[in-house]
This record gives structure tokens, sequence and C-alpha cells, in this order.
């Protein structure tokens, strides 16, 4: 995970006539954590989006490393995960099964690092009830089981404390600083600070439209 | 260790899969819908069988065509909505492949029941015993076809809300070869002729599905991502 670096060069991105990012630069190396902060609909998702290259810029331009992302998505993807707001879980399904099938897509997990992902998440209780049948920071915490699972070193969250209780905002911090110290880079939407114990991230404030 | 095309295809099958075992109702409707339509018409036309399986092929292909066109709204709508396709396009593997593995789930779960269902429905019109193959085959390539040709509509209409009408105005006009070939194909068998040039024609129509149209619903998803 050594040396890496994700840059964004003047991106501007447009939703009909609306300017959702004007010219954002960032540049965050390996070990480094970048928090986005601003207003509801102030265009932190569409920025995470546009970093992982779901959303198309309409100028500039974001660099892994030194190649333009756009280059090779596939490979660029194979060293990022997302998380959405919403986490990507199929309610009829056990924690364990969608950790399976998700992560599995991507790389190959084997039962044991799945059951240790759910225990590192306070989630080891109920690896097998369906989703279905979880509160909202129960599902947050298997989804972020899922961002461990992947061990990619470019982490895109997107307010990834939601729903969590002060235990497990406390978690997701503790899992941030591990992958800073690991070299990993963590670029994250929030509201709130989320609870880190090294040194202060980067900040980036959207403002409004 | 990164996962191989063949893998992650296995886990996208599998996955659809199970849950279409877990949400039932979803994959028993287009099922119930064709064995409902297709044991009304002996009970409204006539009891007579000549003239049931005169109207037989007909009846059985337009069943057919109209239960997978029910269950092809639901081919991307759900992992659209819990933001599955989103990681699938993010999963580093080709796209295009994902979304053909999807397409084969969604076919294993309607188009192939439904073959297997039309030989039932064709003894209730009357059908002889000696031409059910020719109902079997024509049927399950004629959905193959429509299942692929359903995802691209599928996929281009997942921004729409309420996406039923559309989806169905833009499949059905590409539909139309499936149904006249396949209600031909199942005619010749039904008459004990032989149904060998339309079923080509059919396999020919899945073959350039199987080609082209994973490329363009994997487009097509990606374009609803954005």
């Amino acid at each position: 995970m050594s040396s890496r670096s994700i840059k964004a060069e003047h991106l501007h991105l447009w939703r009909g006539d609306k300017h959702v990012l004007a010219g954002i630069n960032l540049t965050v190396n390996s070990g480094e954590m970048l928090q986005v902060t601003g207003a509801n609909g102030s265009g932190k998702t569409s920025l995470l989006r546009t970093l992982c290259g779901l959303m198309h810029p309409e100028e500039g331009r974001v660099l892994w490393g030194d190649r333009n992302v756009q280059k090779d998505l596939p490979a660029f993807h194979a060293e990022l995960v997302y998380l959405g707001h919403e986490p990507p879980l199929k309610a009829d399904l056990s924690a364990r099964e969608n950790l399976r099938y998700w992560v599995g897509v991507r790389r190959t997990v084997t039962a044991a690092d799945v059951n240790a992902a759910l225990a590192r998440v306070g989630a080891g209780a109920w690896p097998d009830q369906p989703v279905r049948t979880l509160s909202a920071g129960q599902k947050r915490r298997v989804a972020i089981a899922g961002v461990i699972l992947f061990a990619a070193p470019l982490w895109l969250l997107d307010e990834p404390a939601t729903n969590l209780d002060g235990d497990g905002q406390r978690l997701v911090g503790s899992l941030i600083d591990e992958q800073l110290a690991a070299g990993g880079l963590v670029i994250a939407a929030v509201h709130q600070e989320l609870p880190l114990t090294g040194a202060g991230p980067q900040r980036l404030v959207l403002s409004a439209k | 260790m990164n996962t191989s095309a063949v893998n992650a295809a296995r886990l996208v099958l599998a996955r659809d899969l199970k849950l279409a075992f877990r949400k039932r109702g979803q994959f028993v409707q287009p099922l119930a819908f064709f064995a409902i339509v297709t044991t009304l018409f002996p009970l409204s036309i006539s009891p007579e069988l000549a003239r049931l399986r005169e109207i037989a092929p007909g009846v059985l292909w337009v069943a057919a065509l109209l239960a997978s066109l029910l269950a092809l709204e639901f081919l991307f709508r759900d992992d659209a909505h819990d933001g599955t396709l989103e990681q699938y396009a993010l999963s580093g593997q080709s796209l295009t492949w994902l979304v053909f593995a999807k397409t084969a789930a969604h076919w294993l779960l309607t188009g192939l029941p439904l073959s297997a269902m039309a030989p039932l429905a064709g003894l209730s019109l009357g059908v002889p015993y000696a031409s059910l193959a020719g109902i079997m085959a024509p049927i399950a390539l004629g959905t193959l076809a429509l299942s692929l040709i359903g995802a691209v509509g599928a996929a281009l209409t997942l921004g729409v809300r309420r996406s039923g009408v559309l989806l169905t105005l833009l499949t059905l006009p590409l539909a139309m070869p499936i149904l006249i070939f396949g209600a031909q194909a199942t005619d010749l068998a039904v008459r004990g002729a032989s149904y060998a040039a339309p079923l080509y024609l059919l396999a020919a129509m899945a073959v350039l599905g199987v080609t082209l149209a994973p490329l363009a619903a994997a487009a097509a998803v990606r374009i609803s991502l954005e």
C-alpha cells in the first residue's frame, strides 16, 4: 500500500444548470485522510462519485498515482472501496451471505475472513439473521465489515458514521486510524467530526449551491 | 487475491438465484400468469380439441412473451435501489460480464421454468404428445433472446419511475421477430412437420443477443449510475 496518492485537478461537474463541483483541487497521499464537509446538497456525494469514476466531470481529471483513472477504470476500481450512504446490502440475505457475495465479486474471501470482519465491527452475534431484521445502525456495521474485507488502499466513504451509536463512531474512527497507519488513504464525506487519534485530517469544505 | 471473472459471474448468479428463492412471490408471479392465461383459453373458447390445437401455438407464445415481459421490470430494479449495481460497476470486473450473469440468472428463473411448464399447458390445449419437445425448445430459445433484449430495455429505463409501461413499449417491437418465428416453430411442431428452420432463426437471435445485448445493457447501467 505504500506511496499511493489520489489527486483531483480542477474538477468541474454540472448537473443540468447546477454547477455542483466548481473547480475542486485535492491531493491525498498515503497515510492521509481528507474530510469533506458542507451543507446538504453541497456536492459531497457527487465529489466522491466523481473521484471513483461513476460520474464524469465536464472538466478536470482524477489521478491515481500519476495515471488518469479514466485510462484504466477497472484497475483503479480494484484498489478502492466506495461506501455510499445506503449500505449495499440485500434485505433477504444474512450479513454473512451479503458480505460473501458483495466482496466476493472483487476478491476471494473465506468464511473465516468474513467472521473475523463481522466480529471486528461488533456484528458477530447476528451473522445469520436476514439483514431485513437488523436496525439501521446494525446494517451500517455490516457495511463497514465489507469495507474492511475489501482490503483496498483507498477508502471513499459517504457519511460512514450515520446511524451509529457512540461506540460505533469510535469504531469507525479506529478503523480509519488503522487504515491510515497501514499506508492507506481515506476520503470521507462527514457531517460530524470522526473521533480520530492520529494527526488531524485535511479538510475540504464545499459551499452550498 | 482477486476473484477471477468466472467466479465473479458465478457469485452474481448464485446471489440472484438465492434471492429469488427467498422472495418466492416475485419469482412465481410470471409463472402463475402463464399458467392462468393458458388454462383460461380452453374454458373461454371451446373444449373442442381440434379448435384448441389450432390456436395453441399462438396462446402459448403470447402468454410466454407477456409472462417474461412481466418479470423483466425486476431484472435490475432492486439492485439499482440498494446500490448493488454501483458496487458491481466498481468491482473492477467487467460490468458487461456481470450483467450477462444477471441476465442468465433472470432466464433461469423465468424462461427455463416457462419452457418447462409449456408442455403441460400445451396438453391442456390439446397438443399431441409427440410435439412436446417442439414446444419446449422454441420457448426456451425465444425466452433467452427475450431476456437478453429485455435486459437492454430494463437497463435503459432504470432512471424512470414506474418504468413498466415504457419498458414494454421499448421491448415489444424488438420481441416481434421472436414471437413470429417462435409461434411458427411451435405451430409446425404441433402439425408434426419439421420446425428446424424457425428454430435456427430463434437460435441465431439468441446468439446475437448473447454477443451484443450485455454490452448495450452494461453501457445503459453505467449511464443510469451517473
